[in-house]
């Protein structure tokens, strides 16, 4: 038995909940498409300016004028809602496609060449695994001050690990496969045959897996707004309008919190439903 | 055979503590600009405060020496000095080490009796109903993030039903339980899916195994026989992951800490964030991965244990 790693964690937390496609599949992509219109078209479809003040109607309930009530300064949550979506999907959007490309860089270089490359590398990946996401991007806050720029870096390199130890173990086993040595006999150099032939053939397992980072991503990100260590107020995002609300829950002043919070649950669950069944189709036997 | 094996896994620890503690250390050095600037920044610092920095960390050294200094100062329990509490960075941190140890005790409790028993039930019922309904609850569970749960739970048993407390960490023992009991939760919530989907799988695997029906097909009892010959068995995965689960729970407090203002480790680390005190940030960090690392490896060793079938494995190869 071999120690288990965070990617198996993962595949263990992915691994049912299929064969039921059709409904959840079908809410879940049209959630995530909702949100995604609303955080491109944020302009035309909020109701207000997601930070136009209105001291008449501070923490009012839902109703015709704020159809998700107004928060303790008496901006409209919808509208925060609906900016909040851009920073929500956009940054867990880029740390998965940066992770991704470093990721199979790695794995490719590591699972091709082999030798002491691989063991260097695989060294790096374990030094780099002993660090939970969260804390690398908070280390990065530290470092070089708020905002959500050093995060997205810090989490990029975060997961790039996951994707690296999968590419690599594809690479592996598509470097013994026969077509390679057939392109080795006839001349062609190993980086053509890498690049060219092996790649394209993990590119989208690997992708499909990485799907499934977003919604862990997005929950951290959104984690470390809470904090008041990513996104900053009074800018609309989910994280740090729960951040800004959290004083209100005391007095009773659920929403302007909850809402934001159960927006980061929707999303989440779908980016998961679909993630689960990408990779399901094009993973299909995913060597551990 | 068994000496081997430890020197070797103890010589892959130290390595791996060894790059990941300079990883943290050498982190400074790329922020661009002078060093004492970047350390009291924010600060008006006195000439004398300057000279003090520069002191403790060695600033006018190599940068390999003030590493090995830095390390060096760790193993005699010596993390330097906090920017914001004119304190030991030990003391600092010693001092709100007990509530943050007990949270993430008291979350692991949770997570694991509720992912355990969630899990098995789920294997013995599997296919059916019961199994569907649990993996459909835990996975639901498994989206909610420790600040959106500590969000809920704060308005509904702390304001609205006014059950537990909403803030601090209370005194004596009774009390602190009572104080940590929400935060606790709200940290578990999301890590049950891991231990009851784990559960599940092995004892799944282990229920379809000859010796299980063998012992079925001679009239044991259902319950007898997951206890004595399944649930021994099925244990092994689930403590393969604790060193995973002991660095998610601890990243967790700096969440849970903060939403329920208790005076933790986790909230130190997101203050000294804030208030520019990266001395006591970079010993927080290195303590996280220091657990997480140390934890794999006793995991590592102990695993023959647990399992004789995985010593067999190592000594096949």
């Amino acid at each position: 038995m071999s120690r288990p790693t965070p990617t198996m964690a993962l595949k263990v937390m992915r691994s049912t909940g299929h064969r039921r496609v059709t409904v959840s599949w079908t809410i879940s992509i049209v959630v995530l498409g909702l949100f995604t219109l609303a955080a491109i078209f944020a302009p035309l479809v909020a109701p207000y300016n997601p930070d136009q003040l209105d001291f008449g109607a501070i923490y009012a309930n839902p109703n015709l004028a704020h159809w998700l009530g107004t928060d303790s300064l008496g901006r409209d949550t919808l509208s925060r809602i609906i900016y909040g979506a851009r920073t929500a999907l956009l940054a867990p959007l880029i740390v998965v496609i940066a992770s991704t490309i470093l990721g199979i860089l790695l794995g490719l270089l590591a699972g091709w060449r082999g030798g002491w490359i691989d063991a260097a590398i695989g060294r790096l990946l374990d030094v780099l695994l002993s660090f939970p996401a969260l804390l690398i991007a908070i280390l990065a806050v530290a470092l070089f001050g708020k905002g959500l720029v050093a995060p997205v870096i810090a989490m990029s390199i975060a997961y790039a690990p996951f994707v690296a130890r999968l590419t690599r173990s594809l690479v592996i086993s598509e470097r013994a496969r026969p077509y390679v040595s057939a392109y080795r006999v006839q001349g062609f150099s190993g980086g053509w045959i890498a690049l060219r032939r092996v790649l394209p053939n993990v590119v989208p397992t690997v992708g499909a897996q990485s799907t499934l980072n977003f919604g862990y991503v997005l929950a951290e990100l959104a984690g470390l707004s809470f904090l008041g260590l990513g996104v900053q107020a009074p800018t609309a995002d989910w994280g740090a309008m729960i951040n800004e609300s959290q004083a209100g829950l005391v007095g009773g002043h659920f929403l302007p919190a909850l809402i934001p919070a159960i927006a980061v649950v929707i999303v989440v669950v779908a980016v998961n439903v679909i993630g689960e069944e990408i990779s399901e189709r094009i993973g299909g036997g995913t060597p551990a | 055979m068994i000496i081997r094996r430890v020197v070797g896994k103890l010589g892959s620890l130290t390595l791996t503590l060894v790059l990941a503690s300079a990883l943290i250390f050498f982190s400074r050095f790329m922020v661009p600009g002078d060093p004492v600037s970047f350390l009291l920044r924010g600060r008006q610092p006195s000439p004398e405060a300057i000279a003090a920095v520069t002191e403790q960390f060695g600033l006018n050294l190599p940068p390999w020496e003030q590493y090995l200094r830095w390390i060096g100062g760790m193993f005699q329990g010596d993390f330097g000095r906090s920017l914001q509490f004119r304190d030991e960075v030990s003391t600092v941190i010693g001092d709100r080490l007990p509530v943050t140890l007990g949270l993430v005790a008291l979350a692991a409790v949770m997570i694991l009796v509720t992912g355990i028993v969630a899990g098995t039930i789920a294997a013995l019922n599997r296919g059916r109903l019961p199994d569907r309904l649990i993996l459909t609850v835990l996975t639901a569970l498994g989206a909610i993030p420790p600040f959106v749960g500590a969000i809920i739970l704060i308005a509904v048993f702390a304001v609205q039903l006014n059950w537990f407390p909403a803030f601090g960490s209370g005194d004596g023992f009774f009390d602190t339980i009572h104080h940590l009991i929400l935060p606790s939760v709200a940290m578990a919530i999301s890590f049950i899916v891991l231990i009851g989907k784990i559960t599940r799988m092995s004892m799944v695997e282990q229920l379809g195994r000859e010796h299980v029906q063998v012992a079925t097909s001679r009239g044991l009892k259902p319950l007898t026989v997951v206890r004595r010959h399944v649930f021994r068995n099925a244990l092994g995965p689930i403590f393969t992951v604790s060193g995973l689960l002991i660095a998610g729970l601890l990243v967790s407090t700096a969440i849970v800490e903060s939403a329920f203002g208790i005076a933790g480790v986790g909230s130190l680390l997101v203050q000294s964030v804030n208030r520019l005190d990266f001395p006591v940030v970079q010993a927080i960090v290195l303590l996280v991965v220091a657990a997480f690392v140390i934890v794999n490896a006793i995991v590592d060793l102990l695993q023959p244990l647990i399992d004789p079938r995985a010593a067999a494995g190592e000594a096949g190869r």
